[in-house]
């Protein structure tokens, strides 16, 4: 006990397991549409109901999609798979089990890399299996009811489970951004926390510096965001580094994050932890993977983020960085492309994406799949200002518009006069009138500070709504001056 | 011949060719419910009217000159734990009293499009958990043979309907010997086919693994009627088989010339009934007469298949009967808090019988004993069917007691539950292996109860036991004619 009294060094030890829900049309083990926002209790059928007689039948598109998942992760295919129940009585469930796996998950073993060049690192993936998700329950303000939709019943699921190889909040947004990127490509889901089609659960402990030995793991819940994410790992470290300098124990459990006053609460200790009475579920055969059907999937897979990046290099001639930052989404890496391919410039194209595109997706909080502007009217667009027809000032304003509309920039232009001045003598005038209210910086012009004109020009655009091209404002500023 | 006396083929064959009136037999039917049905209690849910108008459907049809099913108007009935559109299903439970399924199970639909007349629906143990029919909430099933003796069970009250005539042929379900032991005791036909040749998609589930539905018959070629009926590959059943090999001829073959016989030696202890273990061996014995090579051999497993059955059993019975929690149908008992709705409803919705399999499986189930017991079972249930696939290399069919005993009386078997377990050792093994086996009166005992004889054949050999069944009701004068 030489250290007592000093305080120890601990590092970080974290794994997550991620809940993803698959877009496949119908749902894992009945015909029913897997679609959200239906009225309550509209997409059930005696199966998803669990109304008595009925059995599960599995939807073969699930296992392919969670294979496909599995092989982009590096994973070993489990050749012979199989579905298990898990028990527990709540209203959530119809059945009051879920369906899941726990003794043969589809796939195992696999491994996803995070940072780029010789700071990759790879985190280890130990399972992926596929699940049911449970109906979802809406309590009332005064807690007297509960209202079950059992629309999300039956909706295919896939877990991926790491092994605790993350250390730290940045490398476990790293790695879900990357695993989003990964599953976006595979159009498996559209994995959005918000929406809960992708939930983070972050198992973490601390380590004494130098051990081998893992500390206490506590789980925690009600993740909804990545911001909640990194508050509630950097909370839940601290919260624990507190406790065991006081010379406390942590205790093994499970814990609510409550992003709104960023603390956490107790949910249930290991002690309450429930006996799941995991058994293979009799009413489905196990599922036996053929080296061809893996074969298969792997052929469809589509091109992945580093191909894509090579061939927009190779292709259509933009710098590596350029094809970088596009490919992180294969939607904004597919909005480019078929943008780029109605005859527009390329760098031009990226430049729009990176540019205001990335600002603006930050600004409306929105996600690429979000996008609404048609690479038709992307390009009718990015033409216009190239043309001159409009000045970048109104490119960028009905940019900003269309984004998540899809206006048609052309019409919408007409429609609003936003052409460029071609009349030069209105302009004049304009640089006339501005000339004439602002004597003070004309005097400064002509007293050699050149900052003056710039301050002109401006307020020239501003007279004309941005509709002139500053290179043409400039020159006729000078000219009017120097008369 | 008195029209109940005829077979359900027959009956269908003379409603086919237009000489009898689909509605006659009907109400034949319907009289001698009225005279027998107060005391046996064979049915849970009767529909008269529903019948009488599916009788004068199928005439019609028939006037206008439409040819009609294989069952045309036989009036069948079907156990209570076979889902029927828009007619209630209760399971013998009070859980699902009022339970209306919006659906017809798989094997019901398939008896409705082969033109059958669904008359009812029959009483059964608890969830078909037992094996004389007074798990019942809704009270036991008398044999028709002798009113102080059960039915037998699970399937009581459908071997019942069908002995005393208040139906033609009946749809059992057999998860442990439901369909073969009631029919023993009855003495009627009871087939259990191969697992997965009849859909499980509406029936509702006690062991998964192991329920599967059959045909309770006056003779064997009703059973292979019913059977190539009710049996169908279902997409909404991914255990469902597709099978080509369920038409039958119309008169089933009777040769058994150098049909090998096994006979497993007894090592069930002392619980057979010598008179039944005479009958048994008198069958054996008129087949080798017939041609038949005979041979004893030991099984060695016998002792474990009573434990298995139950361990596994229970186990998925503990899970299937979760979603009984007064949420969404069925019983609800109110009480303050999820939990104690749960628990009051649970309690007061199952019967002594269900709640012992509930805990003992939950026990099967629970971390720590899973290894020990279920998986245990699960390694059991493998050893036993590697005992009888070795079996099936040497014998085509084997021919044992269905039950150790003959019907009990009432009351008395509910005394021990564990006798009454072990009184399923020779109907458990196909359950838990997948066989077919099925059950035929072979003689009377001297309580003036009928005794049974099973068959068991390997997987998909239905036609081998139909050709045995049908071969010994020639030798024993009982075969029908049509």
């Amino acid at each position: 006990m030489k250290d007592n009294g000093t305080k120890k060094e601990y590092e970080t030890v974290i794994g997550l397991e991620v809940h993803v829900e698959l877009s496949t049309r119908t749902k894992i083990f009945c015909g029913c549409a897997a679609t959200f926002g239906a009225t309550p209790n509209t997409l059930v059928c005696p199966v998803c109901l669990g109304m008595p007689g009925t059995l599960p039948v599995l939807n073969r598109r699930v296992v392919e999609l969670a294979m496909a998942v599995g092989l982009a992760l590096n994973c070993d295919v489990t050749r012979t798979t199989r579905f298990d129940r898990k028990n527990y009585f709540y209203p959530d469930n119809p059945q009051n089990y879920q369906i899941s796996q726990l003794y043969l998950p589809i796939c195992r073993n696999g491994w996803l890399g995070i940072g780029e060049g010789d700071d990759e690192r790879k985190i280890r993936i130990h399972e992926l299996h596929a699940e049911e998700d449970a109906g979802k329950l809406t309590h009332d303000e005064e807690g007297k009811e509960t209202l079950v939709d059992y629309n999300r019943a039956g909706i295919p699921l896939i877990e991926i489970v790491t092994e605790p190889d993350l250390k730290n909040a940045g490398e476990v947004i790293s790695f879900l951004e990357k695993l989003r990127m990964v599953i976006g490509y595979l159009e498996a889901s559209d994995c959005k926390l918000q929406e809960g089609s992708m939930r983070v659960d972050v198992n973490l402990s601390l380590r004494e510096v130098g051990s081998e030995q893992l500390g206490t793991r506590t789980e925690m819940k009600n993740l909804n965001s990545f911001r909640a994410i990194t508050r509630a790992i950097d909370a839940e470290a601290k919260r624990q580094k507190e406790l065991l300098d006081a010379g406390k124990e942590i205790l093994q459990e499970t814990r609510r994050w409550d992003d709104q006053k960023g603390v956490s609460y107790s949910m249930r200790s290991k002690e309450d932890a429930q006996d799941y009475r995991y058994f293979p579920d009799p009413d489905l055969p196990p599922v036996v993977i053929s080296e061809e059907w893996i074969q298969a999937v792997r052929e469809a897979l589509p091109e992945m983020r580093e191909e894509r990046k090579e061939r927009f290099v190779r292709e259509y001639g933009i710098p590596a960085y350029d094809a970088g930052v596009i490919t992180q989404s294969v939607h904004l890496a597919r909005w480019f492309e078929q943008t780029a391919a109605l005859g527009i410039m390329p760098k031009k194209v990226s430049n729009w994406i990176m540019g205001e595109g990335l600002r603006l997706l930050r600004e409306k909080e929105m996600d690429p799949e979000d996008v609404r502007l048609s690479p038709e009217h992307f390009a009718a667009l990015i033409r216009m200002n190239e043309e001159n027809e409009i000045t970048n000032a109104i490119a960028k304003e009905v940019f900003a518009k269309a984004i998540d509309t899809d206006l048609d920039p052309e019409s919408y232009v007409k429609a609003n006069g936003l052409m460029t001045m071609r009349d030069d003598s209105l302009l004049r005038e304009t640089v006339k009138r501005v000339i004439a209210e602002n004597e003070k910086s004309v005097a400064d012009y002509k007293n050699g500070k050149e900052k003056a004109l710039g301050y002109l020009v401006g307020q020239t655009m501003k007279a004309v709504r941005g509709q002139a091209l500053p290179a043409a404002v400039t020159a006729m500023l000078k000219e009017e001056l120097n008369a | 011949m008195k029209i109940l006396d005829l077979t359900a083929v027959e009956l269908a064959g003379r409603i086919r060719r237009g000489e009898i009136d689909a509605m006659e037999p009907l109400e034949a039917v319907f009289d001698r419910i009225s005279e027998r049905e107060e005391q046996l209690h064979c049915y849970l849910v009767l529909d008269r009217d529903g019948a009488r108008a599916r009788a004068r459907e199928l005439q019609k049809r028939r006037s206008a000159g439409e040819t009609l099913g294989l069952l045309a108007g036989v009036p069948v009935a079907v156990k209570d734990n076979l889902c029927t559109k828009s007619m209630r299903t209760t399971c013998g439970s009070r859980m699902l009293e009022n339970f209306i399924p919006s659906y017809d199970a798989t094997a019901v639909r398939n008896l409705r499009n082969a033109d059958a007349i669904i008359l009812g629906k029959t009483n059964l143990d608890e969830f078909g958990m037992g094996n004389t029919t007074e798990s019942s909430y809704f009270g036991m099933t008398r044999n028709p043979w002798n009113v102080e003796r059960s039915a037998g069970g699970s399937s009581g009250g459908s071997a019942a309907a069908v002995a005393s005539g208040e139906c033609y042929a009946a749809i059992g379900t057999d998860t442990g010997g439901s369909v073969r032991q009631p029919a023993s005791h009855c003495g009627v036909v009871g087939l259990k086919p191969t697992y997965g040749t009849v859909s499980r998609n509406g029936l509702i589930a006690y062991c998964s693994s192991m329920d599967q539905a059959g045909p309770v018959t006056k003779d064997v070629r009703d059973s292979a009627a019913l059977l190539s009926v009710i049996a169908s590959s279902d997409p909404k059943d991914a255990t469902s088989l597709q099978r080509d090999d369920l038409s039958f001829p119309e008169n089933i073959p009777q040769d058994v010339e150098s049909l090998r016989i096994g006979i497993p030696t007894d090592d069930s202890g002392k619980g057979l009934d010598p008179e039944i273990r005479e009958a048994v061996w008198s069958v054996a014995t008129a087949l080798k007469e017939r041609g038949a090579i005979l041979e004893e051999f030991d099984l060695g497993i016998t002792k474990y298949v009573v434990p298995a059955y139950y361990t596994i059993a229970c186990g998925e019975a503990s899970s299937n009967l979760e979603r009984y929690d007064g949420m969404k149908y069925g019983l609800r008992v109110s009480a303050v808090g999820l939990h104690e709705t749960y628990r009051k409803t649970r309690t007061a919705g199952f019967g002594a019988e269900v709640r012992r399999r509930i805990l003992l499986g939950t026990f099967a189930l629970s971390e720590g004993y899973y290894d020990e017991y279920y998986l245990t079972a699960m390694k059991v249930r493998r050893l036993i069917k590697d005992a009888y696939d070795k079996a099936f290399l040497k014998y085509d069919v084997l021919i044992g007691p269905t039950s150790p005993q003959i019907a009990p009386k009432l009351g008395e078997a509910g005394m021990d539950p564990l006798a009454s377990y072990l009184a399923d050792v020779y109907t458990v093994p196909a359950n838990l292996t997948g066989m077919p086996a099925m059950s035929l009166p072979c003689a009377m005992h001297s309580t003036g109860l009928p005794i049974g004889v099973q068959l068991t054949a390997a997987l998909f050999q239905e036609k081998t036991l139909l050709r045995v069944g049908a071969a010994w009701e020639q030798i024993r004068g009982q075969r029908h004619e049509g």
